[in-house]
């Protein structure tokens, strides 16, 4: 592959002088990120003022205000679910899109929404659980199992998981997992009223006991994610060489994946679906930081959250007083975005 | 994808009489397959009509739905009752099966089929907020949904244009259509009234029972002529699946063709969701199943859509009759058709055809 090759000799080539430039712009990425962050706890339909936000961040037990009430139980664990969620999804994106070498591998098409869904609709139709705190646990399973199916299936056969493949493995898979969920909530009106707010993805809603179940698993994930950058940069130049590096590719692969599928099983499980922020994000960190994993994983970590955290705000700016899910606002943008990859992205350049 | 057998060079002699007796064999067994598939989905057809509550002889059926004999009361839960769901069974089953074998030919994939590439989800969308935002019911719903559907299969096509549309480009791009589209129906059911909500995700899981009359009318009128415009666009059909320039000497325009062919099954799949809703699997199923019974005669677009039929017929059948509750269609074709298609995933991959 005449790509890999070319990225191969000016990752050796230009390595030491990139790197000099890429530390700064990461500090300056995670500076954009605390603004955005600021952005989200102060903006929506209550506007809260800087010095208000710091007053109630200073004495963290609230003083019985609205606003200290808004900032500390509403705005704070949105905004730090946000920058979680978003950074899970976009390293998780970049290590599905190394590992399989595929630019269209996202856990959001493999199937791991319609997994958690069908999960979702169980739990509450056959075991009575009702609460996004509870049925968050039946998700994040769902969405493991499914993305292990889809990408099982996608890898059978000699040249293993193809774009394509995977593609429709993962469509035809939440073709069958929403038939099954449909059956049920037809019967069912419980299961249709949980459902369709679960399924919008959003962050609203979704605070302190969500925020500090999933965040251990993101904390993880994310801390280990970062470990991948050196293998991932081997997998790049084909699976013989890396072979001939004396990595195991097995292994690799299997961590990878496993470290994904808690990634965004935990997120999408907090969330619901966020559609198209794993697939994009990666490519714009590709953009930014060339092809080096080492780079591109942190940068998707900063790059994620701060779109979806803009995503968000924007969401609850444009529809004030009522709010756009920052599922819908992502996926209105994140299409655009989708398409343009598949026409002029050289796709097998990843 | 079968292995091609057209003759890329002259033969000579006895190998051209043994190709000629190849031909022969295929050509007879896909007439026999053909008018075996005629006579099953009749036979279908008149028996769905007979069961019920109320039982009816297959004569007394046939006598009705011909107007050959006036009973009233026979006539009343015939013509009535169950001829029209009969008939919506059949004719969204022939569009479904024609038009899934239409777009896995084309695309040289066996799970290309319109349920995934986008045009059945912008239907749905469509629906849905003609259902949850303009109250809509009925016809309204139907016009909603073919719009939507052709609406998103233009916009695809047009997407996926890039000196020529390959079957690769379209079925990504109508992969991320299908999730952009998903998400928004989402959306409209959580904004929706619970009652309204209900009544969405009912249209989206397809029925035959749902048709009206009109409804039905404008889907017979429409299978009157794109059957036979199907059946006539077979020949350059099979010539694309040589390759374009291949299709090019046999004197096949590949553009103009792919274009007319992808109409052809759009608009076929339009309709038949604006009638039922989106009845998932169908599309999907039809092309592979009648190529098996084909044997090497493969490909055949009468033969799908008969076997859609078929299948519909017998969904139906199993929905009204054979479980406790009566369930719209889609449910009995979503529950089939997710085993069946893992494993046709695990053995086209196999075989190293999945794409």
């Amino acid at each position: 592959m005449s790509a890999t090759s070319r990225y191969a000799t000016r990752t050796s080539g230009r390595g030491g002088r990139r790197a000099t430039a890429l530390g700064p712009g990461l500090a300056a990425l995670c500076v954009v990120l605390a603004v955005v962050a600021f952005l989200s706890v102060t903006m929506g339909s209550r506007s809260i003022g800087l010095s208000e936000v710091l007053r109630a961040l200073g004495n963290l037990d609230s003083d019985g205000s609205i606003t200290s009430t808004v900032t500390l139980e509403l705005r704070v664990p949105r905004t730090l679910l946000g920058i979680l969620v978003g950074a899970a999804l976009g390293v998780a994106g970049a290590i599905l899109q190394g590992v399989t070498r595929n630019p269209l591998a996202d856990a959001g098409m493999m199937g791991i929404n319609s997994g958690a869904a069908v999960l979702v609709v169980f739990a509450v139709t056959v075991l009575g659980v009702q609460g996004v705190g509870v049925y968050i646990w039946f998700a994040f399973a769902g969405a493991i199992g499914a993305l292990v199916l889809v990408y099982a299936i996608a890898s059978l056969g000699r040249e293993g998981a193809t774009p394509v493949k995977l593609a429709l493995a993962g469509a035809a898979v939440t073709a069958g997992l929403v038939s099954v969920t449909t059956g049920i909530v037809m019967t069912n009106v419980d299961a249709l009223n949980e459902l369709r707010f679960w399924q919008v993805g959003s962050l609203a809603g979704r605070y302190t006991p969500i925020l500090t179940g999933v965040a251990p698993f993101l904390l993880i994930g994310l801390a280990a994610s970062l470990g991948f950058g050196r293998v991932l940069n081997g997998l790049a130049l084909g699976e013989d060489t890396a072979r001939g590096l004396g990595q195991n590719v097995t292994r690799t692969r299997t961590a990878a994946f496993a470290v994904v599928a808690v990634l965004a099983g935990a997120a999408t499980a907090a969330c619901g679906p966020i559609v198209f922020i794993g697939l994009v994000v990666p490519h714009v960190a590709r953009l930014l930081c060339g092809p080096d994993y080492r780079w591109i994983l942190p940068y998707s970590m900063v790059l994620a959250p701060i779109v979806l955290l803009l995503a968000d705000v924007l969401g609850r700016v444009v529809a004030a007083p009522d709010e756009l899910q920052v599922g819908v606002v992502l996926g209105v943008m994140g299409a655009p975005a989708f398409v343009a990859i598949v026409r002029y992205g050289r796709l097998s350049e990843v | 994808m079968t292995a091609v057998t057209h003759p890329t060079i002259a033969p000579t002699g006895t190998a051209a009489s043994a190709l000629r007796d190849n031909r022969r064999r295929r050509r007879a067994r896909s007439v026999l397959v053909t008018c075996a598939l005629v006579v099953a989905v009749a036979a279908l057809f008149v028996f769905t009509m007979m069961v019920g509550s109320f039982r009816i002889g297959a004569g007394e059926v046939v006598a009705s739905v011909l107007h050959l004999r006036d009973n009233p009361s026979v006539d009343f839960v015939v013509r009535g009752l169950r001829l029209p769901t009969a008939a919506s069974a059949l004719t969204v089953g022939l569009a479904l099966g024609a038009s899934g074998t239409i777009f896995q030919q084309l695309l040289r994939n066996p799970l290309a089929s319109p349920d995934f590439v986008g045009i059945t989800s912008g239907a749905g969308l469509a629906a849905v907020t003609g259902i949850v935002l303009l109250e809509a019911g009925g016809l309204v719903i139907s016009g909603f949904a073919l719009g939507g559907a052709i609406l998103a299969g233009l916009a695809m096509y047009l997407l996926a244009w890039r000196d020529g549309v390959t079957g690769y480009r379209f079925i990504l791009i109508g992969i991320g259509v299908a999730i952009f589209f998903d998400g928004l129906i989402g959306y409209v059911l959580s904004r929706a009234r619970l009652f309204e909500a209900r009544q969405a995700m009912h249209w989206l899981t397809g029925s035959v029972g749902q048709a009206s009359p009109e409804e039905l009318r404008l889907l017979v009128g429409a299978l009157l002529v794109l059957l036979p415009v199907a059946v006539l666009l077979q020949r350059p059909l099979r010539a694309l699946e040589l390759g374009d320039d291949a299709a090019r000497t046999l004197g096949t325009r590949p553009d103009l063709s792919r274009a007319g062919l992808l109409a052809t099954g759009i608009v076929l799949v339009a309709l038949a969701v604006a009638v039922a809703g989106p009845i998932v699997f169908v599309a999907l199923v039809a092309g592979p199943i009648a190529n098996r019974l084909l044997g090497p005669a493969t490909g055949g677009i009468l033969p799908a859509a008969l076997v859609g039929a078929a299948l519909l017929l017998v969904a139906d059948l199993v929905a009204v009759h054979l479980l406790p509750t009566p369930l719209p269609t889609g449910v009995v074709t979503g529950a089939v058709g997710a085993p069946y298609l893992l494993w046709l995933l695990a053995t086209t991959n196999r075989q190293g055809a999945g794409g």
